[in-house]
């Protein structure tokens, strides 16, 4: 069975992706998203992977929620509360994720993968610089290709998020602020 | 003493709370929450593999992988805002422009 470190870690992920889900504002959600991320990168640390468990933390954690909070903390609370979802509508989608679960659960049961790989405690672990050989070698032309998407990516963004016409929407906004004002 | 069937329960469990994300969800973040739980399953599955037969390529990919999603939300959050700004609104039910 398994060691209560891996069961604490698992119940601290999964607990927290629900949550994440679940928890009435949006900014405690992408907190406890974040508290998921950790609970991944303990898994890597559990798999004896620590360099992807420092990437994960360093990108899930350091980048990725920020950039999230950052943007609900951006779009208007308001916008945020109004929960339109109906109840036959979540009801089927828990239906969903149990059938999912079941199947595969009972599926992966009956596999035979239980015991494949043996306890990975006495199994040899993956020596990080061979990883670093082969992101250099043989994964070359993929992390070049990695960066160049990370860079367009990053451009698409702020194109994306970049306003256009801000001084004539400044300019409107005054207008309508005196017209309101002349009205009332 | 945790073995290979564990790893892939909990990143089986994982998938399917992002699908009932998905599909229960109507708020663009929580969809991209939901999206992120499912690349992070994967990622868990792809090291635990690599940890099992042992073969480093599997964590090569899972680092791939992490990049890749991190660029993906950056242009997801950038169209989040942008349909904000056109709509006031990030429900997804809401933005029908482009519906047919």
């Amino acid at each position: 069975m398994a060691d209560p470190v891996f069961i604490a870690v698992a119940v601290l992920t999964v607990g927290t992706a629900i949550i994440s889900l679940e928890a009435r504002e949006l900014i405690y959600g992408a907190i406890s998203l974040a508290i998921a991320m950790l609970g991944i990168a303990g898994f890597f640390l559990l798999l004896d992977a620590p360099f992807v468990a420092m990437f994960q933390i360093a990108v899930y954690v350091g980048a990725v929620a920020v950039l999230i909070i950052f943007t609900v903390m951006l779009v208007r609370t308001q916008a945020l509360f109004t929960t339109k979802e109906d109840k036959k509508r979540k009801g089927a989608g828990i239906a969903l994720m149990l059938i999912i679960m079941s199947s595969l659960g009972a599926l992966l049961l009956t596999s035979g993968l239980s015991g494949q790989f043996g306890d990975f405690n006495s199994s040899p672990a993956v020596n990080f610089t061979e990883i670093g050989e082969l992101m250099l070698t043989y994964y070359a032309p993929a992390l070049i290709i990695l960066g160049l998407t990370l860079a367009g990516s990053v451009i698409a963004a702020l194109a994306l998020a970049r306003r256009e016409n801000i001084a004539e929407e400044e300019q409107e906004e005054d207008e309508e602020q005196r017209h309101h004002e002349r009205t009332t | 003493m945790s073995e290979l069937l564990d790893f892939v329960i909990v990143s089986m469990v994982l998938v399917a709370i992002g699908i009932y994300g998905l599909v229960v969800k109507r708020n663009a973040i929580r969809m991209l929450f939901s999206i992120e739980i499912i690349v992070n399953a994967a990622n868990l599955l792809l090291v635990a593999f690599s940890r099992g037969l042992p073969n480093a390529q599997g964590q090569v990919v899972a680092l791939f992988s992490i990049a890749i999603a991190a660029a993906e939300v950056a242009v997801g959050l950038g169209l989040i805002i942008v349909a904000y700004r056109l709509y006031k609104e990030i429900d997804v039910a809401e933005l029908r422009s482009m519906r047919g």
